[in-house]
């Protein structure tokens, strides 16, 4: 692997640049592997890197029916933060904070983690409870994730509205200053080269089409599109095609999925500095590097695969943007597009062991997982590994679906009275 | 000629001048002038800088293509609009206009260093660099890079415009009205059908705007259409994306071309419903790819002709092309013969039609065919061309002012694939072309992939003996992503053409990649050594042209961005001062301050007045719903955890709602009106989901149930009276109730009249004091509230708001749903086992009540909270401990969910979620605040008259 540095830059630039090597090379799948990852987006190459950096298990490849990143880690609005309420959930999403922090350093790949802050905005007295009730249990949590006055959010973020004759007007703000962005791609392919340099097959355009099963019910391997592979550990990584994949080992998943839209502005200078989240009116913010207003909109109401969503959703979105940021009003929308989303009936995810034995699940991060790609991608590789969860993800079970044990964020803040 | 302007010819109106400006300098155009168009007029090339290398940039196109002319204009406070295209801005008397992303200015800009350190900045460098001191990436480098970046400056005041929004229906929707779209209109309009036609440009016509020959044709159909009552026609209106079902969303520009901005909206969004969809979108020229291809006067032939036909400009005095198609032929022999000179056609084909060469020989135009340019001269305008054969030999300098390219054409499917629809690759045209439909559409004239441009070159990028590794042949303009970029791409194995794309940024630029998405396609084929056919096109994304924000949030601003729903009341609480406060989306008197009074003394003061007089209180928000039917009573047993078949008409009864998870999501007091007839209510927030949800259960799961539900939240005013001296104030008012303790139990319902008004009125009570909740039709709210308010006066009665509501039920333990449970919260959990029917076959979430986890000990009880000092109301949301001396992270075993100060009491009072909590009393918990710890101990949440008796009296 050539190191990527300023002086690799130059050195090549005098070269014309014809001197770069292939980040990963475009691997045929061999007969047999240690190890498989179902899915080539920043999760599974996360799994696939970790599996053989921490774990010295590098005869893994990793299986994608498209090109890699193509799904929901290309799709996302790359919101980083863990400022979650329950103990379960600040530790999953605060582990994958920390790798976030040094990830450029680690792969060799500027994954631009930017600390921008993520600022969630409250706009009535149940917003303020809950987010009250957020920062004491990150307090205690060692999460940061502090209170801001209207004046002290609209500093921190001057294109904020925080007039009081607002429809909705801002009563408050929790500040995770971790919290931030990354560039989706990089992420992808920064873990997909530091993995093939460790020895991982990076296998594209390879849909899987059956997982094949022992007399005992342990799994022997997968189907492809590209002929069978042997593989007695198989972790699968795949969003919104994890319900149809376990339905091939003979597993009913509890999950369903949506479309989820986001957009983007025409690029500007800088004019946003942070991250704004309103789930009171539905959306939320960043400026990209590139000046590119970078913004989230919601779910279809109805289950689908289309990526592709309706009118109505942009629509409202927008109208929630120019309520929050009226200076906005003139910018123009440059692009929309569509990822389908997985969602669990307690809309945390099910990353662990199932009912058969040597097959390894990640699945259902719903509208949020980016922002724990290289935690989901770690504690996959470690469960896959050990075969048992590290106690980080041993609450994400699939069991608690029959035992009752829900990890419900959004429950917890439940609409108002 | 003066300046660049043709002494005739186009359809401007030479008649009517206009004055603008454009960075300062004062310019002069005419009266259906694009700006594009009068800057040209005036022999300015310059239009603006590139990206990322701050490369001096002119006119690329002529329509709404245009990577490279992106302009700021201003119109007054808070009208600044950054990123416009030169092109698509209509010119009107005193425009403002100036270039973007320079500095100082557009002739020097210092960014251009970018451009001569360009070898440094492949694409993705970013991804290489930067690392290192790692502090220095938020601090140094990311700064630098973002204001190095974005292209125009963003608005930063707001906007004074408005916009609207409508609907619109039709059989057959044409969308661009160039010759084959204006032929399908005409065709449509024949029949009965409703029709409209759609085009972005301020006049009909498309090509044919730039084809004199065919005016008088258009002139007729124009008028034509004009006079079908069927045809509607929307110009300056972008269809920028065709969403499911045949529904096609656009706006029409409205007052952007104006010289006075008129109160009218300034854009309209149209969601149109459409039986056919024909799309007539044409095709967009396609530049070629080599060395200096973006030099300020090199542009496509077809905007050359455009400029020239249109309107009467010409974009040099000495006019090169450089072709790989017959089409650039024609716009050349176009402009011949409005008098420009042509300097050479440049063709790197070695053989074209004899018709083309007679025609060239005719006009004495020098043609070098096999040749191809391999160099631009001049910086900020082209001075002259280098030309070598395809060999490398023979390479000749020619002067020229412009140069035209003519690489082909790429046909406008935007929309088509926005709708799924696939797409065919056809050699002969070089071209993807619409195949199998996907919704009911099709597609006519050049984005059907007929047209008569005659033949061409499929070519990536121009044969050149220069290094190639040298050279910068642009492919994607705006975002300056060179044939260098694609290949180096390839080289480091992005193969799939949307990692080519995501790497190098090609087509991802504010156009979209309209004029470089084939040519990246062409290079990374060649690259990759596989037919474009093969490798497939990146996904269109709509729009299909930028939009204004405000244009698709249309009238949903301000008040109208989302309804406040108001009671019939809620007047009158707010000439009486009291202060309001947002609840899911109404808004609910908080309280009622008398002068001097904080929120505090004003919360205090109502609810002493509850607990020793009477207090009124406006419960209209509180959902409603008629649940009537024969299996009325069934179907409320199978939804709520409590039992309702045996409930007696006239009596009422707390209900508590499951989802089937188990978890409490509602609650409500609920009367049995009739044997066949229910009288619902819900919290206020959950009045839309609860019906969603039994409309679901009603539907999907028991349809054999005979039971109709009706939504009746704003059909009745509720007005709850509560206090010791709640009946004396009612009592002269109601007719044929009688409301003595026997005859009108607790929770009892009774049908009257109330002040002549009728009336279903409830004996319920949510402050522990004997409490009525008066239900009346919504119009007569507001008068029977002020009625009993004037009977009360001797009673001293009392307006509360919500705070008083929610510390009188706290100090009774009552619960809110949403605030004292959150969605993991079941009817043990909250100390309200007593609320499930034992003996019931099944209700929803039954089951989920029996898994292991839910019967395990260890779950978080609702219990009450005394703090130790009487004086400290805790804040909702704080975390509760066991041990405070522990290290974080801390062991958190429940958080306060509601705290109040208790005017009854004289102390504070909160309620909390507890890890087993019940199983707690009287023990010392922790709530380790910033800079302070509290203590409290578990309690019973009955803070107040625990036996009940100031209910029953």
């Amino acid at each position: 692997m050539t190191r990527f540095s300023a002086m690799s830059l130059f050195a090549k630039a005098l070269g014309g640049h014809q001197g770069w090597p292939e980040q990963w090379p475009d691997a045929a799948p061999k007969p047999a592997y240690d190890a498989i990852i179902v899915g080539g987006g920043g999760h599974g190459l996360g799994a696939a890197y970790y599996l053989a950096k921490k774990y010295g298990i590098t005869k893994v490849a990793v299986l994608e029916k498209g090109w890699i990143g193509g799904g929901n880690t290309g799709r996302n609005t790359t919101i980083i933060r863990s400022n979650y309420l329950y103990d379960e959930s600040a530790h999953l999403y605060d582990h994958a904070v920390k790798l976030w922090d040094g990830l450029s350093q680690e792969l060799n790949y500027n994954t631009m983690y930017s600390k921008r802050g993520v600022m969630m905005l409250a706009h009535n007295v149940h917003d303020i409870q809950s987010f009250k009730r957020h920062i004491h249990a990150n307090r205690l949590n060692g999460v940061d994730n502090e209170w801001l006055t209207p004046e002290e959010a609209k500093a921190y973020c001057p294109p904020l509205n925080i007039s009081p004759d607002a429809r909705y007007p801002v009563l408050g703000a929790a500040l995770q200053r971790r919290g931030g962005t990354a560039r989706h791609d990089t992420v992808a392919w920064g873990y997909a080269r530091a993995a093939a340099a460790l020895g991982v097959d990076i296998i594209q355009n390879c849909a899987v089409t059956g997982i094949n099963r022992g007399p005992d019910g342990a799994v022997t391997g997968v189907e492809t599109t590209r002929g069978s592979i042997a593989c007695k550990r198989i972790g699968v990584s795949a969003a919104g095609n994890t319900s149809v994949l376990m339905q091939m080992a003979g597993l009913d998943f509890p999950l369903e999925s949506y479309p989820l839209q986001a957009l983007v502005s025409e690029p500007v200078k800088p004019i946003f500095p942070c991250v704004v989240m309103s789930n009171t009116v539905h959306a939320y913010m960043s400026q990209s590097d590139k000046g590119e207003l970078v913004i989230g909109a919601g779910t279809d109401q109805y289950v689908s695969y289309s990526q592709r969503g309706a009118l109505h959703i942009v629509e409202h979105t927008l109208a929630a943007i120019c309520e929050i940021f009226p200076i906005f009003r003139r910018m123009r929308m440059l692009r929309t597009w569509g990822g389908i989303v997985d969602v669990t009936p307690d809309r945390s995810p099910i990353l662990g062991k199932t009912p058969v034995q040597g097959l390894y699940v990640n699945c259902g991060w719903g509208t949020g997982g980016f922002k724990a790609t290289p935690g989901a991608g770690d504690l996959l590789a470690y469960t896959m590994a050990k075969d048992e969860p590290h106690r980080i993800n041993a609450p994400f079970n699939l069991d608690r679906f029959r035992n009752g044990r829900l990890i419900d964020e959004a429950a917890a803040a439940a609409v108002a009275h | 000629m003066t300046g660049y302007r043709l002494p005739m010819g186009g359809r401007v109106n030479r008649q009517t001048q206009l004055a603008f400006r454009f960075d300062g300098a004062t310019y002069a155009g005419f009266e259906g002038d694009t700006l594009a168009s009068a800057l040209l007029a005036n022999g300015v090339q310059l239009f603006g800088r590139s990206f990322k290398y701050h490369r001096p940039r002119g006119l690329l196109g002529a329509g709404s293509e245009e990577p490279n002319a992106l302009i700021s204009v201003t119109r007054g406070p808070g009208r600044f609009t950054p990123n416009l295209r030169a092109t698509s801005i209509d010119l009107y008397d005193g425009l403002e206009a100036s270039s973007q992303n320079r500095w100082p200015s557009l002739k020097f800009d210092l960014g251009a260093i970018n451009d001569r350190l360009g070898m440094f900045f492949p694409a993705g460098f970013y991804n290489k660099t930067f690392m290192w001191p790692r502090s220095f990436w938020e601090k140094l480098y990311e700064p630098a890079i973002r204001r190095m970046a974005g292209l125009g400056h963003p608005p930063t005041e707001e906007d004074p415009d408005h916009y609207a929004a409508t609907y619109a229906h039709c059989d057959v929707l044409i969308i661009g009205a160039g010759p084959a779209g204006i032929d399908a209109a005409l065709e449509a309009a024949s029949g009965n059908g409703r029709v409209i036609l759609i085009d972005e440009q301020d006049e009909l016509g498309g090509g044919a705007l730039s084809d004199p020959a065919l005016w008088p044709w258009l002139d007729r159909s124009v008028k034509a259409l004009a006079a079908s009552p069927n045809v509607t026609v929307l110009t300056r209106t972008t269809a920028f994306g065709y969403f499911h079902d045949n529904f096609i969303g656009a706006v029409e520009r409205l007052t952007d071309h104006l010289a006075d901005v008129p109160h009218g909206p300034r854009e309209k969004l149209w969601r149109i419903r459409a039986g056919e969809v024909i799309l007539a979108q044409g095709a967009i020229e396609r530049p070629l790819v080599f060395d200096g291809n973006d030099t300020p006067g090199v542009m496509l032939a077809s905007a050359a002709r455009v400029f020239a036909l249109r309107f009467g400009v010409a974009v040099g005095r000495s006019i090169a092309l450089m072709a790989s198609h017959d089409s650039g032929w024609h716009d050349i022999f176009a402009l011949a013969k409005t008098g420009v000179g042509i300097a050479a056609i440049v063709d790197v084909r070695d053989a074209v039609s004899p018709d083309l060469l007679a025609q060239a020989e005719a006009l004495g135009i020098p043609v070098h065919l096999g040749h191809s340019v391999i160099g631009v001269r001049g910086r900020l305008g082209v001075k002259a061309i280098s030309i070598a054969r395809n060999g490398g030999t023979g390479v000749a300098d020619l002067a020229c002012d412009a140069l035209l390219m003519a690489g082909g054409w790429t046909l406008t499917v935007h929309l088509w694939s926005h709708s799924k629809g696939t797409l065919a690759w056809r050699d002969d045209l070089g071209a993807y072309v619409p195949d199998q439909p996907n919704e009911n559409v099709r597609c006519v004239g050049a984005c059907a992939g007929a047209w008569s441009f005659g033949d061409g070159a499929v070519i990536d990028i121009l044969p050149t003996p220069k290094d190639p590794t040298r050279a910068k042949a642009f492919v994607d303009f705006q975002n300056d992503v060179t044939a260098k970029d694609i290949k180096l791409a390839v080289r480091e194995g992005f193969r799939s053409i949307e990692h080519i794309k995501r790497y190098t940024t090609n087509g991802m630029a504010t156009d979209q990649g309209k004029t470089s998405n084939l040519n990246g396609l062409q290079i990374a084929s060649t690259a990759l050594n596989r037919p474009v056919a093969d490798i497939g096109l990146t996904t269109f994304r709509p729009p299909y042209t930028p939009q204004t924000f405000g244009a698709l949030a249309g009238h949903a601003k301000g008040p109208l961005f989302q309804p406040t729903r108001k009671t019939n009341i809620d007047s009158w609480a707010e000439e009486n001062g009291a202060v309001f406060e947002l609840v899911a989306q109404w808004r609910r008197a908080r309280y009622f301050p008398k002068a001097g009074e904080d929120m505090h003394a004003a919360v205090n003061r109502e609810c002493r007045m509850v607990r020793s007089s009477v207090g009124i209180f406006d419960a209209s928000t509180l959902g409603k719903i008629e649940v009537v039917g024969p299996d009325a009573a069934e179907f409320l047993n199978r939804m709520y955890t409590n039992p309702w078949k045996a409930l007696e008409p006239g009596r009422c009864r707390y209900g508590l709602l499951l989802k089937e998870d188990g978890f409490i999501t509602d609650d409500g007091v609920s009367a049995r009106l009739a044997a066949d007839r229910f009288h619902l209510t819900t919290t206020t927030g959950g009045a839309a989901r609860v019906l969603n949800m039994m409309e679901d259960y009603l539907q999907t799961e028991w349809p054999d149930l005979n039971v109709w539900l009706t939504s009746t939240t704003e059909q009745y005013a509720v007005i709850a009276l509560q206090g010791p001296n709640a009946r004396k104030v009612l009592e002269p008012l109601v007719e044929g109730i009688d409301l003595s303790a026997e005859a009108f139990p607790h929770m009892a319902v009774r049908e009257g009249t109330i002040c002549g008004i009728p009336t279903r009125l409830f004996r319920v009570s949510f402050t522990g004091e004997l409490g009525f909740e008066i239900n009346v039709p919504s119009a007569y709210g507001r008068a029977l509230w002020e009625r009993i308010m004037a009977e009360g006066a001797r009673f001293d009665i009392t307006p509360y708001g919500t705070e008083a509501m929610h510390v009188l039920r706290a100090e009774k333990g009552f619960i809110i749903v949403g605030q004292d449970t959150d969605g993991t919260v079941t009817p043990q959990d909250a100390g309200l086992d007593w609320a499930i029917g034992k003996k019931k076959p099944d209700f929803v979430g039954k089951r989920s009540l029996a898994r292991p986890d839910i019967v395990a000990p260890g779950r978080k009880h609702l219990v009450g909270l005394l703090t130790e000092d009487p004086n400290v109301v805790l804040e909702e949301g704080a975390q509760i401990v066991a041990d405070p001396n522990q290290p974080v992270p801390m062991t958190m075993i429940g958080h306060v969910t509601s705290s109040y100060w208790s005017e009854a009491l004289g102390r504070s009072i909160a309620m909390a979620l507890v890890v087993d909590g019940q199983n707690r009393m009287g023990q010392s918990l922790f709530i380790p605040m910033p800079g302070q710890t509290h203590v409290a101990k578990v309690s019973s949440m009955v803070f107040y008259d625990a036996e009940g008796a100031r209910l029953n009296v």
